[in-house]
């Protein structure tokens, strides 16, 4: 625990006192962009991660990249309930939206990723992913393809002054999240209600679902709302009973396996992805806290309209049922977090989704109306 | 043969590598004994505290129940499973047989042994009949891989104030409140204070000791009977032993101490926290000054601050581990150079994670 405590200062530590902040001002609602102290941002890396992020030569057979899950006319989702890799193989999580990722204190729906740089790694190894696996030489094969690429070459040598020999994987996780903090967005009706003074901004359902919202749906418990700025998450893990009774006849032998498992040194990110099981155990299987199982990362709900479907396994095709799952107290099941029945009538739900409705932002408005 | 025998050695050595990584784990539920003899390593766990309160009928308040359900669930994936829980007292919150027969429902789902050490809570409506009758002798002794456990009642008091109220009820109200002025300090009483001598009278002074009791065996607070009147004398029967662990409830809180060769540490409460004496500014108190405090709990967070601990046993020394729920863990363990317990990670000062100074 001790190993685990100290490694977590650490990150955190380097998070926050790494980081400046992105001298793009963020758009209305948000609060500035943290940029690491070691990948500041620049046009020219950017540019550079936007294109890895799209390229589809980094999987096993050539079809899948980063886009084809965080799709961005998708809103940087796949709009499937779990996530398709190569082959059309299935992992068993929901791909979270790219869309201000960056605002997370950890990344994926467990948070066993510190950063974007970190996170950016692990899909490409994955073999329900982008599968570079031993066959591939795993992200050996990355750097190979990138090293003999002359273009890529030219481009790593003005954002990284490295040569083709010198292209790491650093270098290529760096320029993905530099991309990725530029997937920022505002500037929604709600924000131009709370922040930009137009009272007319919402509909009179949606400043109803609002003060819901703050009161007595307890949405703002954990999906924060600011006196400043919104980033709809407390960046904690909760468990809401989603997918956990699944697991719950077995779950003594799915949490020994998992042990086991990992005592073997199985890699924690392919357990996950591969065994549906172990997958619901949730945020458990980082911290091995028992009091953690189930739980996963409050999301944001900014353009919440445009990324479904909803939870971490995708299970919610609409927001009514999101709501009526909290309407009733989550699923019932003994790490239930502090979640209760709320009463909330009909009309006080559809105000709710009114106000959720109220949080997309113009640039991804039209997915909203297709 | 010995081709076998290579392929025993690489097993071999490909589970203590197992058994290294695992150890690593967060998580303590690793404790395996290899070979061990009775004196080895073994680990129980420690629920307490529940104050299941009944509201009408078959309705109790959620979230107490919540705490014990969890805690019940939490033990029942551990694995290895300990060798028996210690429940710690306060299973009801006003003695009532509805509380105690919930409180029993749900620790049924346990399925080790589990020693039962009774609370105030538990007693002072019927005087520990229901107890008795349902849950367990209200003291007792045994014996486990080398270690003598004993468990008091030292929630006792003086016979008049027990005779000075009108109903069972009054007196148990009466008990329950924690600054009460019209209360009395909790006392293990010479009828037992003697029994505990002819107890440990065939007991080798070698043998290392665990004791139970609900109330701590030493004088912190007495407003709150943080508190047992004659925890001299029972300190005294334990003095001629060289390892005295008492493991204690009633305070809901993380609190350990060191009075000669006696180990004292407290059980957390599943249901809510109690703030430090100290905090209560106009009376005295004697916290003992190595216990780092807990954090204080997070209003927001229903769980923080409450929760349940795993202790292990190794050379006559109870350590204890502390997975809190919505919190840092925390592990007490003996410390061989100062002879004391000392918190793994947080005793020293410098290690402590500074409090919030801005709201």
């Amino acid at each position: 625990m001790r190993i685990v405590t100290v490694l977590c200062g650490i990150f955190l530590f380097l998070f926050w006192a790494g980081d400046s902040f992105s001298e793009v001002p963020p758009p209305l609602g948000l609060p500035p962009v943290p940029i690491p102290e070691d990948n500041l941002q620049s046009p020219e890396k950017i540019a550079l991660g936007k294109k890895l992020f799209e390229d589809k030569r980094f999987s096993a057979d050539g079809t899948v990249s980063c886009a084809t899950c965080h799709d961005p006319a998708k809103a940087f989702t796949d709009h499937l309930p779990v996530s398709e890799g190569i082959q059309k193989l299935k992992g068993t999580r929901n791909a979270p939206t790219v869309i201000n990722a960056v605002y997370y204190q950890s990344q994926f729906w467990d948070g066993r990723r510190p950063d974007l740089e970190e996170q950016s790694k692990d899909p490409f190894v994955n073999p329900v992913e982008h599968g570079l696996g031993k066959d591939h030489n795993f992200h050996g094969f990355i750097v190979e393809t990138i090293r003999k690429d002359p273009e890529y070459a030219k481009q790593f040598k003005q954002v990284f002054g490295v040569d083709p020999e010198g292209i790491t994987m650093n270098e290529v996780t760096k320029a993905i999240a530099s991309f990725e903090r530029t997937v920022v967005a505002g500037d929604s009706p709600f924000d131009r209600y709370m922040y930009g003074g137009d009272k007319t901004a919402l509909s009179e359902s949606a400043v109803r679902g609002l003060e819901l919202y703050r009161g007595k749906a307890r949405c703002q418990e954990c999906h924060a709302i600011s006196e400043n700025y919104a980033i709809f998450t407390d960046n904690k893990f909760h468990n809401l009973g989603v997918g956990f009774n699944r697991i719950q006849p077995r779950l003594r032998e799915i949490v020994k396996e998992f042990k086991m498992a990992q005592a073997k040194g199985k890699e924690l990110d392919e357990s996950i992805l591969t065994k549906g099981e172990t997958s619901e155990l949730g945020r458990f299987v980082v911290t091995g806290k028992l009091s953690d199982l189930g739980a996963f990362k409050t999301p944001t709900l900014r353009n919440i309209a445009v990324t479904g479907p909803y939870m971490h396994d995708g299970s919610m095709a609409t927001l009514k049922e999101v709501m009526e799952l909290y309407n009733k107290g989550g699923e019932k099941n003994p790490f239930l977090g502090s979640v209760r029945v709320l009463d909330l009538t009909d009309q006080e739900m559809a105000d709710v989704i009114a106000f959720m409705n109220s949080l997309t932002s113009p640039q991804f408005q039209d997915i909203a109306t297709k | 043969m010995g081709n076998e025998k290579s392929i025993s050695r690489r097993s071999f050595l490909k589970t203590a590598a197992s058994v290294t990584a695992a150890s690593m784990l967060p998580l303590k539920i690793v404790e395996v004994c290899w070979g061990a003899d009775e004196k080895e390593k073994f680990t129980f766990a420690c629920i307490s505290d529940a104050h299941l309160t009944q509201i009408d009928g078959t309705k109790f308040v959620n979230n107490f129940d919540k705490g014990l359900q969890q805690a019940v669930a939490e033990l029942s994936l551990l694995w290895p499973q300990p060798d028996f829980v210690v429940f710690g007292g306060d299973l009801a919150q006003l003695g009532k047989k509805e509380e105690i027969d919930h409180g029993l429902e749900m620790l049924s789902k346990i399925e080790i042994p589990i020693r039962f050490v009774i609370g105030e809570h538990d007693y002072y409506l019927d005087l520990g009949q229901y107890w008795e009758e349902k849950v367990s002798k209200l003291h007792y002794s045994f014996d486990h891989k080398g270690v003598h456990f004993v468990t008091l009642n030292s929630i006792l008091t003086h016979e008049d104030w027990i005779r000075r109220w009108a109903t069972p009820e009054e007196r148990m109200n009466q008990m329950a409140r924690l600054d009460n002025p019209q209360g009395s300090p909790f006392m293990v009483g010479k009828e037992q204070i003697e029994w505990l001598k002819k107890d440990l009278a065939g007991v080798s002074k070698d043998t290392p000791l665990i004791v139970f009791s609900h109330s701590p065996l030493y004088k912190i607070f007495k407003p709150w009977n943080f508190w047992t009147d004659d925890a001299e004398q029972v300190q005294a029967v334990l003095k001629p032993f060289k390892k005295v662990n008492v493991l204690h409830g009633h305070v809901h809180q993380i609190l350990y101490n060191q009075i000669g060769n006696i180990s004292f540490q407290a059980w957390m409460s599943t249901a809510w926290p109690w703030p430090y004496p100290v905090s209560y500014h106009q009376k005295p108190n004697t916290v003992p000054k190595m216990t780092v405090f807990m954090n204080r709990a997070d209003p927001f967070h229903e769980r923080d601050a409450t929760g349940w601990s795993q202790a292990t046993i190794q050379d006559g020394r109870t350590s204890q581990h502390f997975d809190l729920w919505e919190n840092t863990s925390r592990t007490l363990r003996f410390d061989q150079k100062t002879e004391q317990l000392v918190d793994e990670q947080y005793q020293e000062p410098a290690n402590r994670i500074p409090p919030q100074e801005h709201y």
